[in-house]
Formats: C-alpha cells, structure tokens, sequence
C-alpha cells in the first residue's frame, strides 16, 4: 500500500497514468479484433513517410501540444487560463494568408508577399494579442478569464473580416510544409519538438521557472523579495501568444488555406484540459512542463484511440468528457482527503494494536 | 457537571502525520470566566480548540457542555454552534460583500409569514445589535468598508447573538490598536458578567494579566497547568511555557553605538506616502540599530515600508552611502543593498510552495536577473549554510516551506534576506508569533549583525524587545513620527515618548 | 488602515456595483435610442423591434440568470450552450422520430436539466474540482450526446401542441405601439410565449436572490468561502445547488430556444454560453463572486440583442460585425470593473 502511495504521489502520476490507461485501452481493442498486441506502437514507412498510429498522435497532438506549453506559464504565473489561443491561432493564419494572397484574393498559387514576410506577420499579431491580454491582466488586474474572453469572442470575427469573410486558399506547394513532412518524419511533429526544446532550455538555464512560480504562488511576497509581477504576467501571456501563433500557423498550413471558423475550434479546451491533466493545478503555482507536454499527447491519443473505435467526430466528446472527469476525480481534493483519512486511520489501529489497547 | 462549570476536556488527544499534537490534556471552563490559553508555537492551543469545534476529530478523550448529558463530539462548526460554542478568529470570517446586517443574519435570516427573509427586520435587529454593543455605524453599509477591529466586534456580536455559552476568541488583539482593544475588554468583562465563559487564545502577556481570571499552560501538545491569574507571576508564567528560566534575555545588551558605528547610510528627508505616513526625516549609520515605537496603526510599517519601496514615496528625497537614490519597487533597493522582513509573513513572505532552498535563494535570484540562474550547486550551499546557521529544523532542504512550522518558515524568510549580505536590513515585526527561544535567538542575531557593520531598522510591538537591541528608537504616533530617543532608554521612558513626549 | 476610529462610515455612499448597472442600463438607452433615430426609415424605431429581441434572447435570457447564480458562488458553467443543443435535440427527436408527445418531452428535458446539474454540482461542490473543468466536460458531454441521438438536423412539425405553443403570438395589450406600415395596414406588436416565460424567470430568480436564504447564501459563498462555511453555512451544497439551478433554468432556456426555432442540429446554441457570461459581466457580475444582479444580466443581454440588431438592420454589415462590437462592449465593461476596482483599493489605503 504504501509503494501505491508513493507512486501516486509523484507530480507526474496523473498524465503517466493516464497515457498508460489510454495506450492499455488500444492494445486491448488490438488484441480484440485479432490484431497483434503491439498493433498500436507499430511504425512503417509508407512512400518514404512515416506512418502509424503512434505517428498519427503525435502528428495531430503537434499544435495542443505547442499550446500546452504557453498556457502552463499562463496557468501557473496568473492563476488563470487564457481561451484565447484558438481564436489567435485562427486569427495568425488568417493574418498570414491575407498577406501572402494579397488582400481580397480568395484562391492564389502565388505569393503575392515573401512567404517569410506572411509567416512573421502572423506570428507578429500572434504576440500582438498576447499583449493586449497580458496588458489587460497584469495592468489592469483584470482576470485572464475574463480579459481572454475579448479575443475568444472577436478573434475569429476579426480574422474572417481580415480574409474578406471568405476562405483564403494558397496553392503554393511551399506554403505546406509546416503541415507537410521533413523527410520522413511530419513537420508538426518536429516544430513541437522544437518548441518544447527551447522552453525547456530556457526553464533550464534561466530562472523563469522561479519567476514564474513564485509570482503564481505569492505574487505580494514575490514582489517584496524583487520580482515585478506585472512584467512576469505580462511575458508569460506574449509567450502563450508567441505559441498559438506558431501552431496557428501550423494549422494553416496542413490545410493550406485560412478556415478561420474552424481552424483552433475548441483547442483552448484541450490546451487548458492539457495543463490539468499533466497534474498542474488550476489555481497558479508550481508547474511541470512535461506533465502539460504528456498531458496534451494524452487529450490526442483519447481523440485518436476513440476514432478508431469507430466513434464518430461528433460523439467523441462524451467519452473525452466522461474519461476526463474521471481522472481529474481522482485527483480531486475530496477523494485525496479520504485516501489521507484512510491512511492515517491505518496508522492509529496500527499503533493501537501495538499498545496493545 | 459541577455546579459552576460550563465546559470540561478530558484526556484529548490527537495525531496528525508524524506529529503528536495533543497528548491526553484536559482543559475547564467555568460559567462567567475569562480563561487564557497559551502556549508557544507548536503548543496545540489551536488544536484544541479544534478539537472542541468540530473542524478535527479528535481521538481520545471526551468533551461535556453543561446542559447536556451525553459527552458531545462536534462534526462541524455549525454543531458547534448550536451547542452554544461560537468562534472569533484572528482572520475575521465576515464576507466583505454583504452588509453589516447581513452578515450578522447569515444562515439565520428571520423569515416573514411568507417564508421570505424578513429585510426589515433583519435592519432593524442589526441595529439594536449595534447600539446594544456600543458601536456607531450603518449597519446597511458593505462589511469590506470597515476597519478590522470593527468587523471583529461584528463577529463578537453575532456570536452573542447566537447565545453562546463559550465564546472562542482566537488572537484577536493582534492587529488592533489599545484603544480598541480596551473597547474589546469591557465587552468581554461585560460578557462576562452575564455568565458567557471565554477562551481566551493570545501571546500577549500583558492582556492576560488585565483581562483574564485563570491561565492554562500547554506546551509540546502536553498540559502544563492551569493556574488561577492571581498566583502566577509573569516570569512563573514564561518558565512554564517555555519549559526553563529566561534569565539570558536579560543578559543581552547593545554595545554602545558611538564605538562602533560608521559613515550615513540612509538619509530620509521627507518621505512620506499620503494616507500612510507623513513626510518624515531618519537617518541610519552604518552598524547601527534603530527602533521604530509607537502604538499599533502609528504607522511604523508603513514608514519602512516607504523606504523600502514596497509603498512607492510621494514626497521627499532618499540619499544611500550619500547618493541620491530613486527607490520607487522593491527591486530598486535591493539593487542599492538594502532587505526587508516584512510583518505579514504569511502574505508577504511566505512563497509556500517552493522548497525551503528556493525560499531562501530568492531574493538573491532577483537581483541576478532572470537570465543569471544561480547554479544548483551553489543553491544548495547557500541553504545548507543557513539552515545551519539559524538552526532550521527540517529534514531537507526540498521539503516545501508550508509543512514547517512558523517558527522556522520565519527563519527561512530571514535566511532568505541574510543570503543577499544586504548593507541595510529592515525587519518588521520578525518575533511575532514565535516561540520566546527562537525570540532570543533573533535579537542576538540583530546585535550580531550590528556588529558586522550593517544597519538594522527594527520593529516590534514588544518595547523590551527593541530596548535590548537598539542604539535610537524613533517614535511614531497617528501616522506621523514624531520623535527619537537614544541613550539611557527605559521602558518608562518609552512609553511617556509615544504617548505624547518630545518633538524631535 | 489600523487607524480607522471604531466608528465607521455613517452616511451610505453609493456602492460602486450600483453605478456599474447604471452604466449598463444607460448604455442600452443610449444605444437603443441612437438605433432608433439613425433606422426610423427602416422600422428600428417600431416596438416590435424591441419585442423581437425580446423573443430572440428569451433562452439567452435564461440561462444568463442561471450563470449569474453560479458566478455569484465564484463559479462558472461553461456548458449551458451544449446542454440547450442537447435539449433541442431531444425534443426534435422525441417529437419527429419517437412519437412522444411534447408535454412529456419538455417535463423529460427539465428532469435532465437537474440531473445534469446535479452531477456538475456534485463534482464541484463536494469532489472539489474546479468549475472550469468539470463544466468543459459536461460541455463536451451534451455536445456529444447531440450527435449521439441524432447526427442530422431535425425540424418540428408533427406534434400539434409543440408547434401550437411555438405559433402562439400574444398581441400587445392596449395596442401599445400599434403603427401603420406602408400598405396602410394597422399592425400591432406582439411578442410570444418564450418572452413570458423568461421573464417569469427573472422574475422570480431576482425574488429568490433577494428575499430566500438560499439566495443570500450564494453571495456569502462568493463573497468569503471560508466565512460563509464558519458561519454555519453548508457551502458544498450551496455550490451544488447553484449549477442544478443552472441547468435547470437552461434546460428552460432550452424550451424556449427550441420553440424558436423549431429544430434540433448538432451545430446549434455554439458559443451561448460565452454570450451568457459576456452578459453577466456587463451586468455587473464579478467573476470572483459575491456581487452580481439578474436584472444587469437581463441588460447585458438586451445589450447584445441590440447591437446584433443594430447589426442586421444596417444590412451592409456583415455579421461578424456584431461580434466585434460586442467584444469591444465587453472590453470597456470589463476595464471599467477593473478601474473602479482599482479606485476603491486606492481609498482604503
């Protein structure tokens, strides 16, 4: 019992746990339909490709898990949760596929502007919005909620008015490449790779991490021991913008076109649901990037795993629901507080019996 | 139950994780009582009291009210309640957003025919309830928009209004000022007299022995005593909860500054912050400790903390080592070598959270910058030496500041400070709340430290405190200092400076 | 702060959450009488036009009160939208495909509106989990149980009572606003019985928050957790009844959404539940609970409706248009909390 303790204890248990869940489900379905019980983690190259179900996850987790990265920060230093990042992933691929069509054009092959120039004007609106809700957070002390909530609610308007109210296509071959391979492997998956490299780099090398932390822990105490608050909010929210604007771009390109209704439809959920079930708390504070990082693959494999159940896009949601709140149950104050009771009601018996009472 | 007895605990005991809080104490109370609890830190006192409402299930023992036959056992504060066992608590637990009439109705609203809250009466109960304990305001006004000392009187009436046969006051003296807390004593002899038995939860001495009637003594989770007020002197009193004899206070003594002190350091002329502290003049030398006195609320933290510039200066000039200095954050000073221990440790030092070893590099952290990470390596060092030095006890130097004790989480703020080798340490308020062995072991740090050569503004409410340690004292009073002392100082002579002394 | 004398303020200063409403309803004048001045020639100015937005929002009406009751705890539901879908549907369904009569499916569509309040209270008020993620999940939940009991769009026509109660129009009394159009015909405005029943529910939801201790309850919850639970107050269940009052008056709302337009798709009520917090914030709720009012959400709500109106009325502008406006409002409503906020910390010193 008390092995069981300890690993459940560990910061990463939740997300660990509930990728072993998820991987243990698919290899029974595997293993159900006849399959061998390694179908799930088997890779082969298909056309110089890589291609499996293992892929697959990884592939479509790309931009969650580029946003889990800038929402941890948001989450820990602000105690707050910014739904902004679908609208602003939205928002960059149709800044980025205006300019490169030219204003008004609906379906180009052409650049009408360096490709470069349209990549940099996304992500330059990307952090634009970063720090309209930075500002709005840390200046104004508006709750990242509630100062989000402009963006989630005009974002999508603004960049469907950007794009004439119509979907920009680009048919440049080049414009596919973030969403398109690099080699073998698919390109999202490296750009995750990449940014998930560099923030670690940077939590590693310099003292972010601590600024971060101890502003979401006590931002008063913080304060008095040096740290500006409001210039550490305001960064972690233009860092969650930097990043939505990457994975918005990103979106783009697999589709090659700025869809900017559905493109981030709902990843604000899964980005935040990411946070949670990497095992960080909601409520701002001490943060563990890798639980965000395994936690947005897991969202993904959920996704995946029920597709190939046979469970329509549409439905998915219930199980996604249903297996979220079981897992954050778990990890709930309540049922931790019963665990504790539990164990500590062991200990009284046991030391009673030792008494001999 | 004996005739005149209200309240018995017998034979409490209870355990948390590793620690045992309570052993087997018995604690009584009789009808018509003042009864102080006290103990040092880590002592169980609210433990006990948690024991007796309802929010720990104790293990042992047995708790009987008079009126009741069975012994009772609380599940809850509200089964608490209605057995006549009401709480005021050093946090008052008012809502800051409903009114004062509101909040003295809560959960109890008088209902009209239609089952519907009866608003008018409830105005007109709250009012009576008011003049009834002597207190001049709107009761329809937000309950956010009065002083603390106010909201707890609020408390203290509603609970009355409960008709409590105990009233628990945990703390409550600690952040009102002696007029209010004379205001506080006459409601509770009031109180009283009409038969209430009160729990009395402080750690200051002098209230005991004006309001109190009978003392009980625990410590390490174990009874010491109870005493009747009249037949325990102070110093009985300390070797009882401290377990030894306290003579060594009494042998430290600053050694005088004239030897020993250098150039300026600060040089404040007519800083203020309106609202907070009116402009005012202080200098500080080099290895010198200066007192700042003064009735709760006369603005001593305030007056730091403009220096400081944890409250940004409106008005005047700062002058460091004899440079003009612009201190608007607290960065700003920490750049110009200065630190402050701030009152309010829970709210403004603690960072929970983070290891004992990220506690305590953190200061130093910042004033690195974010981009300079100071290696792992050498935090550990720094926190070893400390954790040595101050004598933190802790198993390791990961262990989360929130699972030590507050005695130690106050050390580690300290160490924190100590880290950056500040020419210039504020501390404010850095015993309150601690353990009278882990008092002396500060106030000969700060002489200590004197000696080294750094400056030392300190502030305490204890007036002895500050009389061991400190070369001047300035004194302050209604927001506004108003003068200093220095040499031969007594308490005496203290005391007539704050009340209305020399101008300096 | 310590220095204040132990007597306190004796005359009533007017509550900063007061003049925020104020704010809030004479935005709506303003910008509802500048609609009818710059669109007389095209009707804006007709009673009618307030009466449609009226009958448009009466589910947004609502569910804004039900969210004003949850943010008054400090809370948030997020799953109003999926659930009036979910409602819509079941009804569609149950009328078109299951031969139930109307009766029974709207008393059917209520129960679940308790019972998935009740679940959602449960998580949040006694597993203590935040209201953020519960909600996201009953949202992902009644968004997929859209789907699940039909993937395509249903219309309402077979049941006779249904489409009865959905034709049903209630002219206005006395005639008020009776005009002329251009035909020379005399029409006179009439709203339905959605509008009725939301505003029964306002009604009553803004007589329970003043006048029932579970109404003061909530704002003692949202104003001080831990006071409210010292204080003797049951607080997890306080918070559970908050979100089955919530769903409950959703499931309402979604009675009246459904009698409007008369159909069930997957796609439908996406993002009402943001209008309805956007609402409520505009009315004066504060999203850390303890303060709000139902009738600044029924503004805030009015609010919307106008400058969705407005929107369609000017006929050029695209809809996505209204969008922007609205957040812009929500923007401004939003700093201006925020500034007051900042005034009154400034006070206290």
């Amino acid at each position: 019992m008390k092995q069981i303790r300890k690993i459940t204890k560990m910061r990463l248990f939740l997300p660990i746990f509930s990728m072993v869940l998820v991987m243990a489900i698919n290899m029974i379905y595997d293993v159900a339909n006849g399959n061998v019980f390694y179908n799930f983690f088997t890779i082969s190259i298909r056309n110089g490709l890589l291609y499996g179900r293992l892929i697959d996850i990884l592939n479509r987790g790309s931009e969650a898990a580029i946003l889990a990265i800038g929402m941890t920060l948001v989450v820990s230093s602000s105690a707050g949760v910014d739904i902004s990042v679908g609208s602003v992933m939205s928002l960059a691929g149709g800044m980025c596929c205006m300019l490169l069509a030219g204003f008004g054009n609906a379906n180009v092959s052409q650049y009408a502007m360096p490709l470069w120039v349209g990549l940099l004007a996304g992500l330059a609106v990307a952090c634009l919005c970063g720090a309209f809700n930075g500002f709005l957070v840390s200046y104004l002390n508006i709750q990242p909620m509630v100062a989000t909530l402009i963006l989630f609610s005009a974002g999508r308007a603004i960049g469907l008015l950007m794009c004439n109210s119509t979907i920009v296509y680009i048919r440049e071959p080049s414009f596919q490449f973030l969403g398109g391979y690099l080699g073998p492997i698919p390109t999202p998956i490296i750009v995750a790779i990449l940014c998930i490299t560099v923030m670690s780099l940077i939590l590693k090398y310099t003292a972010l991490g601590m600024y971060v932390q101890s502003v979401g822990i006590n931002a008063k105490a913080a304060r008095i021991a040096g740290y500006q608050s409001r210039r550490i909010i305001f960064t972690t929210f233009v860092i969650c913008g930097l990043l939505a604007g990457i994975a918005g771009l990103v979106a783009t390109s697999r589709i090659y076109s700025a869809d900017t209704n559905n493109i981030g439809l709902n990843f604000e959920l899964d980005a935040i649901l990411a946070v949670a079930l990497g095992g960080n708390s909601l409520g701002g504070g001490k943060f563990r990037l890798s639980g965000s990082i395994i936690g947005a693959y897991t969202i993904q494999a959920i996704t995946t795993t029920l597709y190939a159940l046979g469970v329509s896009s549409a439905q998915a949601p219930v199980f996604k629901a249903v297996i979220v709140i079981l897992i954050v149950t778990i990890q709930s104050p309540a049922v931790k507080a019963v665990m504790a009771k539990r164990a500590a009601a062991k200990e009284v018996a046991a030391r009673k019996g030792a008494v001999g009472v | 139950m004996e005739d005149k007895v209200v309240l018995t605990m017998r034979g409490i005991t209870m355990t948390f994780p590793g620690v045992k809080a309570l052993d087997h104490v018995d604690f009584t109370l009789r009808k018509g009582e003042i009864h102080a609890l006290m103990g040092e830190n880590g002592a169980g006192k609210s433990t006990l009291i948690k024991c007796l409402t309802g929010v720990h299930d104790f293990e042992f023992g047995e708790i009987r009210v008079d009126g009741i036959e069975e012994p009772i056992r609380n599940h809850s504060t509200m089964d608490a309640q209605r057995r006549g066992i009401s709480t005021v608590y050093q946090e008052v637990n008012l809502c800051p957003n409903l009114s004062v009439a509101e909040n003295l109705f809560i959960g109890r609203e008088p209902l009209t025919k239609a089952h519907t809250i009866d608003r008018k009466a409830i105005v007109k109960r709250a009012q009576k309830l008011a003049e009834e304990f002597e207190l001049n305001l709107d009761v329809q006004q937000t309950m956010g928009s009065y002083s603390l000392a106010l909201q707890q009187m609020i408390a203290i009436a509603r609970a009355v209004d409960m008709d409590c046969k105990i009233l628990i006051l945990d703390e409550p003296t600690s952040s009102l000022d002696d007029n209010e807390v004379s205001k506080l004593f006459t409601l509770m002899r009031r109180l009283r007299d009409q038969g209430v038995g009160i729990i009395f939860v402080t750690h200051f001495l002098e209230q005991v022995y004006e309001v109190c009637d009978r003392i009980t003594v625990l410590r390490n989770g174990q009874l010491v005593g109870e005493y009747p007020v009249t037949a325990l002197p102070r110093v009985k009193l300390i070797a009882a909860m401290m377990g030894k004899d306290i003579d060594d206070l009494a042998k430290i003594k600053p050694e005088a500054c004239e030897n020993r002190c250098g150039d300026m350091l600060i040089d404040a002329k007519g800083l203020g912050h309106t609202g907070k502290i009116k402009p005012f003049d202080l200098n500080i030398r080099q290895g010198e400790v200066v007192g700042l006195t003064g009735l709760l609320g006369s603005g001593r933290s305030e007056l730091a903390r403009v220096i400081y510039g944890a409250d940004r200066p409106q008005t005047g000039t700062l002058k460091v080592k004899d440079k003009p200095a612009h201190v608007a954050q607290p960065i700003d000073a920490m750049k110009l070598g200065m630190g402050m221990l701030p009152d309010d440790r829970k709210a403004e030092g603690i960072i929970d959270d983070l290891s004992i070893r990220e506690n305590i590099v953190l200061a130093m952290q910042a004033q690195q910058g974010m981009l300079k990470l100071i290696p792992y390596k050498e935090q550990c060092e720094i926190a070893d030496k400390y954790i040595a030095l101050l004598d933190i006890k802790t198993a390791s130097r990961e262990t989360p500041l929130k699972q030590l004790s507050g005695g130690n989480q106050q050390k580690v703020i300290i160490a924190r400070w100590l880290a950056t080798n500040p020419d210039f340490l504020i501390l404010d308020e850095p015993t309150r709340g601690i353990d009278i062995g882990t008092k002396t072991e500060i106030q000969k740090l700060i002489i200590k430290l004197a000696e080294e050569g750094k400056s030392i503004l300190f502030i305490s409410s204890e007036i002895e405190e500050m009389l061991r340690t400190c070369n001047r004292l300035a004194v302050l009073r209604d927001g506004e200092k108003v003068g200093e002392l220095s040499g031969d100082m007594t308490q005496e002579s203290v005391m007539h400076a704050i009340a209305g002394g020399e101008k300096g | 702060m310590k220095t204040s004398p132990l007597a306190g303020n004796t005359h009533r200063r007017m509550n900063n959450n007061t003049v925020l409403i104020m704010i809030t309803i004479a935005l709506f004048v303003i910008m509802y009488a500048a609609g009818c001045i710059a669109y007389s020639e095209k009707g804006f100015d007709h009673l009618q036009t307030f009466l449609n937005i009226l009958i448009n929002n009466s589910g947004l009406i609502c569910i804004a009160c039900g969210m004003t009751c949850v943010m008054l705890t400090g809370g948030i539901d997020v799953s109003v939208g999926a659930l009036i879908a979910m409602d819509c549907m079941f009804i569609a369904v149950g009328i078109e495909y299951w031969g139930v009569s109307s009766p029974i499916l709207m008393l059917l569509v209520l129960l679940i509106g308790v019972a998935f309040g009740l679940l959602q209270g449960f998580c949040v008020g006694y597993l203590g989990i935040q209201p953020f993620i519960v909600t996201i999940a009953g949202m992902f939940f009644a968004r997929g149980m859209t789907a699940v009991i039909c993937t395509q769009q249903v219309t309402i026509k077979s049941d006779p009572f249904f489409v009865g109660l959905a034709n049903l129009k209630f002219n206005m009394p006395f005639e008020i606003g009776a005009y002329f159009n251009n035909k020379g015909k005399e029409m006179i405005p009439y709203f339905r019985l959605p509008v009725i029943i939301a505003l029964v529910v306002l009604v009553a939801i803004f007589l329970v928050l003043r006048y029932t201790r579970f109404g003061r309850s909530l704002y003692a919850v949202g104003g001080n957790q831990q006071s409210a639970a010292l204080m003797g107050l049951d607080v997890k269940k306080v918070r559970m009844k908050a979100y089955v009052l919530s769903s409950f008056l959703c499931s309402i709302g979604g009675i009246c959404y459904c009698l409007n337009t008369m159909a069930g798709t997957t796609t439908q009520a996406t993002g009402l539940e943001m209008d309805a917090i956007a609402s409520s914030v505009i009315g004066g709720t504060l999203l850390t609970g303890g303060v709000g009012n139902v009738i600044g959400s029924f503004f805030g709500v009015l609010i919307n409706g106008t400058i969705s109106s407005l929107v369609k009325t000017n006929g050029k502008l695209i809809s996505s248009w209204a969008n922007v406006v609205s957040a812009m409002l929500l923007c401004f409503f939003i700093v201006l909390q925020a500034v007051f906020a900042k005034i009154k910390e400034r006070s206290k010193g």
